[in-house]
């Protein structure tokens, strides 16, 4: 089992705050196999972006265990073994586009020549090219993420987690930035957890779908998502499409994330 | 069509000027002695010209031709200031007229640069040896937590404390020169600094620190990369405050005991004399000074942090 | 990682310990400074001393150099507690003529601040020619004008207080003028648009909305304006021929050598700097209550 990329066993994780400890992730049990792309997908306050953060070592379970690449969170992240992607760019606005993809290279102690080529190898990945010099408030909120996303490949990771990253955009771009992630993808093989809470992004990035349900945050049904390598947007249309995406929401609505 | 208007009204508005030269001449030595009623008439008059003019500067954009209202402005009121001392015959030792300044001015010329020579030193050094503390006291505190909780209720607490009553102490450890002013201007500059670059230090998001977590980055690394660019404005916000901090303490320090120069030293001196104008002069002399160093940091600001949102409209 | 709130002992505790380290170090710099007169002494009187007798020494001296705290405590106590109300030998007579001043400064400043920051948001002639200028008036050294102005509104027959209130309000007028202006800008103009749908005149909103949207900022700048205006007050005082007030007494000590007396003049003036700004805070908070913020 140790060439899984993640391995939850009895996960839980319960945050003390100042009026009542709350169980955000109750015995996770989850395995994702290298090269999957997996989205958790559920309603606020159900876990998943919790869930992501521990796998980054950003938050400690409480019980449970929980491994990536075989060793603890810790060792993982300081093994730089992912790239994480947050909702919102957070790029440097005080570094050029190229600059801010070297970054994390910088911090890993590589030489200039090194970090520049690298950079420019994931700027070419996420279709950026040229764009080297600007400035990010010079460029679209899609485009920023694009940056972002290349910057998270820097340390070329065999393991991206990504947060919601297109929830802040509108839905054409949106839909777009979809379709070049799936390319990716499927170009470099990475194992991709993705967060999100739309239905129809999760089916149409997804092979696994992982429904979580809140108070207490656990999950409720992994779906899997055969849908054909290769495909394009008009999948949506199909009729595999609207199956999947009925099963998801019946998970939902079982875990009661229709209600008040 | 806007700057064709402003340009005309800034054309009425020095034939005006001209006419008002040539019929002073005329009348021999300006207003001066004429009865007040018509010195009101005059003032009246130039204020709704004036408001005409600088309602149609108002609206220019850009660098330059947006400096036209103000300057404007700055330069109207320097005239009325005048027409107003001269016409109702002021006395010299209440309000001075913008020219007898200019007189003292040129006349002490001498003295004043010497005495700005030695308050300068003061500033300067009272303000490297200020802001540099603080800043690296701001740094320890960032590093060692107790240290910030500890020392941060303190720094706010020495901010609503008249910190320049400090001077006379400091005068009886220094002596009557410089060093004593610059340990004034030393210590009133300190706690901005500190309290500012803790803050820039603590702007930084959660989700930036989350991002530098994920690349293994250490308590050096994130600090280098990330949070001092992202304090960068408000250290500058101290900076630019300290400037003016460091220019009154030291100024206001000479108040308590110095060798025969010094702006603050002049001014008191003056003061004791009745000498109004002189004293008017070294406030000039230390105005345009500060203003200088004001200006210089703001320029600074602009290059290193040409990136912030405040320089995007 | 999450960070939880400090604790009420995480909060306090560190601020102690800064304190007491603080004091510790007085301490010990006051036998540094102080040794070289004491040791003057001893050798001129010729008795044997040692670690003991230097310490009580440097830390009992009528001039020194640098004051232990205990005495600098004595002697305000004794200025406060011990003397008259009225002569001006209590430090709460002088504490007194400071504060009308500030207070009286301060009011006058806050006026001024917020009448011209109304005019520059209302008025475009104002904003652009008047504003550089108030914003430039900050690196005029203002104090150092001080004693010419009490010295030439005194001639003219003004009291001192009045000359110290307009000193206090000069300085006091440009924090309160920019933070307003900033404030009285704050609304979104989504909020703009809202009234324009209503047909509002401009000063309803004014004071439906502007000014409501300006208070915090409000007393943001009214904590620095009271500080500011107190220095104003203390450096007014300072031309000769003044006899009261904290500056006096602040100048007065440094004439006559004085150490410790200046030390509780400052203290004084500390303790008077720290409770003002607290009670603009106080009012602060009780606005705030009564505007319905959060508790």
């Amino acid at each position: 089992m140790s060439d899984a990329a993640v391995q939850a066993k009895d996960l839980s994780l319960v945050f003390q705050t100042a009026d009542a400890p709350v169980t955000a992730l109750s015995a996770i049990d989850l395995t994702i196999a290298r090269g999957e792309f997996v989205s958790f997908i559920g309603p606020s306050g159900c876990g998943k972006t919790t869930l992501m953060r521990a796998i980054a070592d950003l938050e400690r379970p409480t019980s449970g265990s929980l491994t990536v690449n075989g060793v603890s969170p810790e060792q993982a992240r300081l093994d730089r073994a992912y790239g994480y992607v947050f909702q919102a760019a957070a790029l440097y606005p005080w570094r050029n586009v190229l600059r801010n993809v070297m970054l994390p290279l910088e911090i890993m102690g590589l030489r200039e020549r090194e970090r520049r080529t690298r950079a420019a190898k994931q700027l070419e990945l996420v279709g950026l090219t040229g764009f080297e010099r600007k400035f990010p408030w010079q460029l679209s909120g899609g485009m920023q993420q694009r940056v972002s996303i290349a910057r998270a490949l820097a340390f070329e990771p065999k393991l991206l987690l990504m947060d919601e990253p297109f929830g802040a955009l509108d839905e054409i771009t949106r839909d777009h930035l979809n379709e070049q992630l799936l390319r990716l993808w499927e170009r470099t093989g990475k194992t991709v957890v993705f967060v999100t809470h739309s239905i129809s992004e999760a089916v149409f990035l997804s092979n696994r779908i992982v429904v979580m349900s809140p108070r207490p945050g656990r999950i409720i049904e992994i779906i899997n998502c055969d849908l054909p390598t290769g495909r394009g947007l008009d999948v949506r249309e199909s009729v595999a499409f609207a199956e999947i995406a009925h099963r998801v929401r019946a998970a939902l609505r079982s875990g009661h994330s229709y209600e008040d | 069509m806007n700057r064709r208007n402003a340009m005309t009204a800034l054309a009425v508005l020095v034939l005006a000027v001209i006419a008002d030269a040539l019929l002073s001449r005329v009348q021999g030595d300006g207003p001066k002695g004429a009865e007040a009623a018509a010195v009101w008439w005059l003032l009246a008059g130039w204020v709704l010209l004036l408001w005409f003019v600088l309602g149609r500067l108002a609206q220019l954009r850009g660098r330059v031709l947006g400096l036209l209202a103000p300057a404007l402005f700055g330069l109207a009121m320097l005239y009325l200031w005048e027409i107003a001392v001269v016409g109702w015959d002021v006395p010299r030792v209440l309000l001075p007229a913008p020219h007898a300044v200019g007189e003292a001015l040129a006349a002490r010329w001498g003295a004043l640069r010497a005495d700005f020579r030695q308050t300068a030193v003061s500033v300067v050094a009272g303000y490297c040896a200020g802001c540099g503390a603080g800043f690296g006291v701001a740094l320890l505190a960032d590093r060692y937590r107790l240290l910030q909780r500890g020392l941060l209720p303190l720094a706010g607490l020495a901010g609503a404390v008249p910190i320049v009553g400090i001077a006379p102490i400091m005068v009886m450890w220094f002596g009557f020169d410089w060093q004593s002013k610059a340990a004034v201007a030393a210590i009133v500059t300190f706690f901005p600094m500190l309290v500012n670059t803790l803050a820039g230090l603590a702007s930084v998001d959660a989700m930036h620190r989350d991002l530098m977590r994920t690349y293994g980055a250490g308590h050096l690394a994130t600090l280098l990369k990330l949070r001092l660019p992202s304090a960068l404005p408000f250290v500058f916000n101290a900076l630019k405050i300290n400037s003016t901090l460091a220019l009154i303490s030291a100024i206001v320090a000479e108040f308590f005991g110095s060798p025969i120069y010094g702006l603050g030293f002049r001014i008191s001196a003056e003061v004791a004399r009745m000498n109004v104008d002189v004293v008017w002069a070294a406030i000039a002399l230390a105005a345009l000074a500060g203003s200088v160093f004001y200006g210089l940091i703001a320029l600074v600001e602009r290059a290193m942090t040409f990136w912030h949102a405040s320089y995007r409209s | 990682m999450r960070t939880e709130k400090p604790s009420w002992a995480q909060s306090v505790g560190p601020v102690a310990l800064v304190a007491a380290v603080l004091i510790v170090v007085w301490y010990a710099a006051a036998v540094w400074l102080n040794a070289p007169q004491v040791i003057e002494r001893f050798d001129g009187i010729g008795n044997p001393w040692g670690a003991r007798e230097l310490v009580d020494a440097t830390w009992s001296m009528e001039r020194p150099v640098l004051p232990a705290p205990h005495q600098i405590v004595a002697d305000w106590w004794a200025s406060v507690f011990g003397a008259d109300l009225d002569s001006p030998r209590s430090l709460v007579y002088h504490a007194g003529v400071t504060l009308s001043s500030t207070i009286l400064g301060f009011a006058l400043g806050l006026a001024l601040g917020v009448l011209i920051a109304i005019g520059v948001v209302h008025s475009r002639v104002l904003d652009r020619g008047l504003l550089p200028w108030i914003i430039a008036s900050q690196t005029i050294p203002i104090l150092a004008i001080a004693p010419m102005v009490v010295v030439v509104l005194g001639s003219l027959g003004y009291p001192p207080l009045v000359s110290k209130a307009v000193i206090s309000m000069y300085l006091c007028f440009f924090p309160v003028a920019v933070g307003m202006v900033k404030g009285l800008r704050s609304p979104e103009v989504l909020q703009l648009d809202l009234m324009r749908t209503w047909s509002a005149t401009p000063a309803q909103r004014l004071v439906k909305l502007r000014l409501p949207a300006a208070v915090p900022f409000l007393f943001a700048s009214a904590r620095i304006a009271i500080a500011t205006s107190l220095i104003g007050a203390i450096v007014g005082e300072l031309p000769t021929g003044a006899q009261a007030g904290l500056g006096a007494r602040l100048l007065s000590g440094s004439y006559f050598g004085q150490t410790i007396q200046i030390w509780s003049a400052l203290l004084m003036a500390s303790l008077l700097g720290v409770l003002l700004v607290a009670a603009v805070g106080a009012v602060e908070r009780l606005v705030a209550r009564w505007m319905g913020a959060a508790a």
